[in-house]
């Protein structure tokens, strides 16, 4: 069975539906990329997923064993306050907490695994900085490792590259597209219809009505595709 | 050499020696959980809290019952009820706070006034408002009462240290990846009311905040982490309790109010070390 099976599911606020009639599904390993315009429900699918919100009708299904806490989440904004005193391990660490069941403390396993991941993103000489003073994207990288720590099955993505320069955003998109050949499910919310088309396997495109999801092959030959990069992807 | 000696001639008394226990643990604790409140923006929770356990004393005093005993189930009570006005969307949180701050307080003294037998009303209501001399009164049972509470404060506090910074730094995330933030939040505002009920004694109802507050604000100016600002905010908060307390033995000065004051030197100190140590 699929990680996750969405069928007729409805999101909404205060029961008022702001996307209806959703289906979709997401394998083991791979790559959906959600798009569709500001205020389309993309951040609100994400927490439904996530279970901080309930749907207002139809049924999400979690399949392959995963569990509510075991998917990792890099939240569209992150409302640190300026002033936060954190360094960068304190943070990565946090990730692991989903880990340590009723254990007060992190294993050295846990640790170790933190390690690693900073060491996979190339931040582990960051370790003991302050995160309000690194760059916007050593900070983004920063909340990947985090969120890395807490699944080792799905990654849920809420505009990762959003405010980040391009070339920067070109190597979190290599980031996370190899971390998705690494084995992990990844679901990423985009504004980058391009990006999307390059990276992911999948693709959702929600908001106006047909609704798509399907390979990115067939997004690409359905109408729904050239209508919205020329909406708003191409500034010619 | 002089200050040396009538110091340690102090220290003979036992009232003294009960004084800077029950000081040095009410600093200690009031610093630890301060740079979670003052990070989660509940620095006004802490002040309405202590209005609340202003008035929640009044009612004690006026049926006669032991302050403690009404002070903390209703103070806990209320850090629960201040949580959910703040985190409801439909009510002004910060409105709401303020609005119960002050009407206990208002409701507090009407009461003392009202009922109160005592013949010097307005002295008891500065005492409970400002601290001036209750650290110096403290029985036995204060101080052991003072002892345990403090020692679950801060054993709560070890044991969901990684917890408690996960729910401060980013409760979204935290949310998301299945802690329950709910669950903490209460349990950040529950330990808030026991350590508001803990420091009237000390600094009285008015001046809590400035226990909470300052030594945090003050550990941010030099430190990054979040672990060495609670180390260090611990540390300044002692320190000015103690020498608090000292001078106000030495010169008769209220002991919350100079407590306070060498809180904010120390602000004033770590805010002009930090500007330097930017600079450099
Ligand atoms: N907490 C909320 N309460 C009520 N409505 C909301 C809330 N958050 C978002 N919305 C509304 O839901 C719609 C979808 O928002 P969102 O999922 O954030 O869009 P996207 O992420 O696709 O830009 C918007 O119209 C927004 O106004
Ligand atoms: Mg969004």
């Amino acid at each position: 069975m699929a990680l996750i099976n969405v069928s007729g599911v409805s999101l909404g606020y205060e029961g008022k539906a702001i996307v209806t009639d959703l289906n979709f599904s997401v394998g083991k390993g791979d790559y959906l990329c959600i798009v569709g315009e500001n205020g389309s429900g993309k951040s609100t699918l994400m927490k439904t997923l996530l279970g901080q919100k309930s749907v207002v009708a139809g049924k999400i299904e979690f399949g392959d064993g995963l569990r509510q806490n075991e998917i990792g989440y890099l939240p569209q904004q992150t409302e640190v306050q300026k002033d936060f005193p954190a360094s960068v391990k304190e943070i990565i660490l946090s990730g692991c907490l989903n880990g340590c069941g009723i254990k007060p403390f992190y294993s050295k396993a846990q640790k170790k695994q933190a390690a690693d991941i900073m060491k996979r993103l190339g931040i582990t000489d960051l370790s003991d900085k302050c995160y309000r003073e690194l760059s916007g994207g050593q900070q983004q990288r920063v909340l990947l490792a985090r969120a890395l720590c807490a699944t080792k099955k799905l990654l849920i993505l809420d505009e990762p590259v959003a405010g980040l320069d391009p070339v920067v955003t070109k190597n979190l998109y290599h980031l996370i597209t190899e971390i998705n050949k690494e084995g992990i499910t990844v679901i990423m919310v985009s504004h980058d219809i391009h990006a999307a088309i390059e990276f992911a396997s999948h693709i959702l495109h929600i908001g106006n009505k047909p609704l798509f999801f399907g390979t990115k092959e067939d997004y690409k030959n359905s109408d729904g595709c050239h209508c919205f990069i020329c909406d708003g992807g191409c500034d010619e | 050499m002089n200050i040396i000696e009538s110091l340690s001639s102090y220290f003979s008394y036992t009232f003294v020696r009960y004084a800077l226990i029950a000081g040095v643990l009410i600093a200690l604790c009031a610093a630890l959980l301060g740079v979670s409140l003052v990070l989660k923006r509940y620095s006004m929770i802490g002040d309405g809290l202590s209005h609340v356990a202003f008035g929640a004393i009044a009612v004690a005093a006026v049926c006669g019952t032991a302050p403690m005993t009404v002070a903390l189930p209703v103070t806990i009570a209320a850090a629960i009820l201040l949580l959910g006005l703040n985190s409801s969307t439909k009510i002004k949180g910060d409105a709401a706070i303020a609005m119960i701050s002050v009407g206990t307080l208002a409701l507090g003294y009407l009461l003392l006034n009202v009922f109160s037998t005592s013949s010097n009303v307005s002295g008891d209501v500065c005492t409970t408002l400002f601290g001036s001399t209750s650290i110096l009164t403290l029985s036995k049972t204060d101080v052991i009462l003072c002892l345990a509470l403090t020692a679950v404060v801060i054993l709560v506090f070890i044991l969901f240290y990684n917890r408690i910074f996960a729910v401060t730094f980013d409760e979204a995330f935290a949310c998301a990846t299945g802690t329950n933030t709910k669950a903490y939040n209460t349990l950040i505002a529950v330990v808030t009311a026991v350590v508001i009920v803990l420091a009237m004694n000390l600094v009285g109802a008015l001046l809590i905040s400035a226990l909470i507050i300052f030594p945090a604000l003050s550990a941010m100016r030099l430190f990054k982490s979040f672990r060495s600002v609670i180390i260090s905010s611990a540390i300044i908060s002692v320190a000015c309790a103690v020498a608090g307390i000292f001078i106000a033995i030495l010169y008769g000065t209220p002991v919350g109010s100079t407590i306070v004051a060498a809180d904010i030197v120390s602000f004033i100190f770590c805010f002009i070390a930090g500007k330097i140590a930017k600079k450099s």
